[in-house]
């Protein structure tokens, strides 16, 4: 079986994959991949299921080695990567020749940066999933040292996906929540006019969102603990809003004033600190229209995947390139 | 006044049924038997669902499903009878579970039978003598919160939060008693001390709790849970409930 060793490693790293659903019941949320978006784009890049599990960065990634030929792909926030040496470009997949070192740097844009590997990381899945959950202990971060198994699969290299501007903030789309009318519809207009700061605390299981405002309100010490979805903006003691993600607890006692939709939760995830974020109130009619079409685009993200054409000029060594290897993949898509 | 019960889309994620706003003992009684009764629907829709001191939730992707017609279907469920007045779901579990009321593992018992108005015999009874139903599960894996106590134990958290206070423990406020999953730092008093373990990732059986299951602690000595401790074991035993 091919591994993936691990001789660096940064201090934020960890395997990921969609979550480990089914356990709400039990007190334990989904967790999963902060990005959902860059995991399904390293899938569509591999031509595999985006169930297989990945590995994320925060901040920076490590070295890494494979013991055989693999092909990789890397999504998410863009970090510096190269292979023995050669800078290779993110949102591609690349061959990572047995024994190669793959230098994962440190992060250029965006927050959760992805390292994917085709046939994904086989490590044993805990409760049915492979997701490291920080939070409540399930699953290690990566350390140097470790081996990471990997799966087996039939990948192309040399493939590459458009970027999007999902990386510095920008305005995210909400549905009201279950307390959205307990504020007041002053507190509501104001939080959509503020623009917020994603402030440098952050983590997997929430986002905090700097600005001069307060959102609280007065009935809020009442409100009884209540179930919580990933994109619930919760308003904290002080007034200030979290954005509550995969990770967060199951149920939580302060207020909700909206939820961001899905689709766009992974531009909350991804904005670095000090990034600009507003958002905007749409209908649940809306929402589920919106999301609906973002489902679509996200299962359809495979005929985005283009060749990756590179310019000659910047290449230190043609030969070790592939350059026909994706083209030619790219004819037998079902 | 909003009327209870409510059924509320929770962002894209699912459908909330809410029986009140306060968690009395009816209302989450309520929570767990509507819950209970969809569940058994097995409705394709629904990809998981839990209840909470006062709701039940089902996950469901709207994008996918909509919201009006789950809406609905819930509504002729809510309809068919009264669900204030329900019985808990049949085949739940009655655990007994060992814990230690006094000394420094359990620093806050006297503080907190103060804040009762009761004697410490007294508030060692109460905590010791009365089935808890477990009202819900949540905060941190497998973590219950029990109730429903007698309306003196309306105690309120306390201001300052306590840094740590370790897994196994019962800390009571509002009438309720939380067992901690993991080592937390809180505003409920660390009124008892027990090895139960909440959560156990790489067990068979990895929760034991389940909400409408019923909890009775039992007062040992220091010595006995030490012994527990040190052979990694609880000390709990569970009936069924008929």
């Amino acid at each position: 079986m091919t591994a993936l060793h691990v001789h660096h490693v940064g201090p934020g790293v960890a395997v990921q994959d969609l979550g480990r659903p089914g356990y709400l019941a039990k007190g334990l949320t989904r967790g999963g991949a902060a990005d959902l978006l860059a995991v399904r784009e390293g899938a569509a890049l591999l031509r595999q299921s985006p169930e297989l599990a990945v590995l994320e960065m925060v901040g920076t990634g490590g070295t890494f080695e494979a013991d055989t030929d693999v092909v990789i792909a890397l999504t998410g926030a863009a970090m510096t990567a190269s292979i023995d040496g050669s800078a290779v470009v993110w949102n591609a997949s690349h061959m990572l020749p047995a024994g190669a070192s793959l230098v994962i740097g440190p992060t250029r844009a965006g927050t959760y940066g992805y390292l994917h590997v085709s046939g994904g990381l086989a490590t044993a899945p805990v409760l049915g999933a492979r997701a490291t959950h920080q939070s409540t202990g399930l699953g290690a971060l990566v350390a140097a040292g470790d081996v990471l198994p990997v799966g087996s699969g039939t990948s192309p290299a040399g493939m590459t996906l458009p970027r999007d501007g999902r990386f510095d903030g920008g305005t995210v789309r909400i549905v009201p929540s279950m307390q959205t009318m307990d504020f007041s519809a002053e507190t509501r207009a104001r939080f959509e006019n503020t623009v917020f700061r994603r402030d440098p605390r952050a983590n997997r299981q929430g986002v905090r969102m700097d600005s001069d405002q307060g959102f609280s309100n007065p009935d809020q010490l009442s409100v009884v603990s209540e179930v919580i979805v990933p994109g619930d903006i919760q308003i904290a003691g002080d007034g200030a809003p979290f954005v509550l993600l995969a990770e967060s607890q199951t149920t939580g006692g302060y207020p909700r004033i909206g939820t961001v939709l899905p689709c766009d939760l992974p531009r909350v995830v991804q904005a670095p600190a000090g990034a600009e974020l507003r958002f905007a109130f749409v209908t649940l009619d809306e929402g589920i229209a919106v999301q609906a079409r973002a489902d679509a685009a996200w299962a359809g993200l495979a005929k985005d995947v283009t060749p990756l054409v590179r310019d000659p000029a910047d290449m230190q060594d043609l030969l070790s390139y592939q350059l026909v290897g994706g083209v030619v993949s790219a004819m037998d898509e079902g | 006044m909003t009327e209870f019960p409510k059924i509320q889309s929770v962002g894209l994620g699912g459908v909330l049924v809410t029986f009140g706003d306060k968690a009395t003992d009816a209302v989450n009684r309520a929570a767990i038997a509507f819950h209970g009764a969809v569940d058994a629907l097995a409705l394709p829709q629904i990809e998981e669902s839990s209840s909470t001191l006062v709701s039940a939730f089902f996950r469901v992707d709207l994008a996918s499903h909509g919201f009006a017609p789950l809406r609905d279907t819930l509504e002729e469920v809510l309809a068919q009878q009264d669900w204030l007045a329900a019985d808990l779901p049949a085949g739940r579990t009655l655990w007994t579970i060992p814990a230690v009321f006094d000394g420094p593992r359990a620093p806050q018992f006297g503080e907190a039978a103060e804040a009762a108005g009761l004697s410490g015999a007294e508030a060692l009874a109460e905590l010791t003598g009365t089935r808890l139903r477990v009202l819900t599960i949540g905060f941190a894996p497998g973590q219950p919160y029990l109730g429903t106590l007698a309306p003196h134990w309306d105690i309120p958290r306390q201001v300052g939060l306590t840094p740590n206070v370790p897994q196994g423990a019962l800390v009571a406020a509002v009438r309720q008693v939380c067992l901690f999953a993991k080592d937390t730092p809180t505003g409920w008093r660390h009124v008892g001390q027990s090895a139960f373990r909440c959560f156990r990732p790489t067990a068979a059986e990895p929760f034991l709790l389940t909400p409408g299951d019923e909890v009775q602690f039992t007062d040992v000595s220091v010595p006995e849970l030490e012994r527990l401790e040190a052979h990694g074991v609880d000390g709990t035993e569970r009936a069924v409930l008929s």
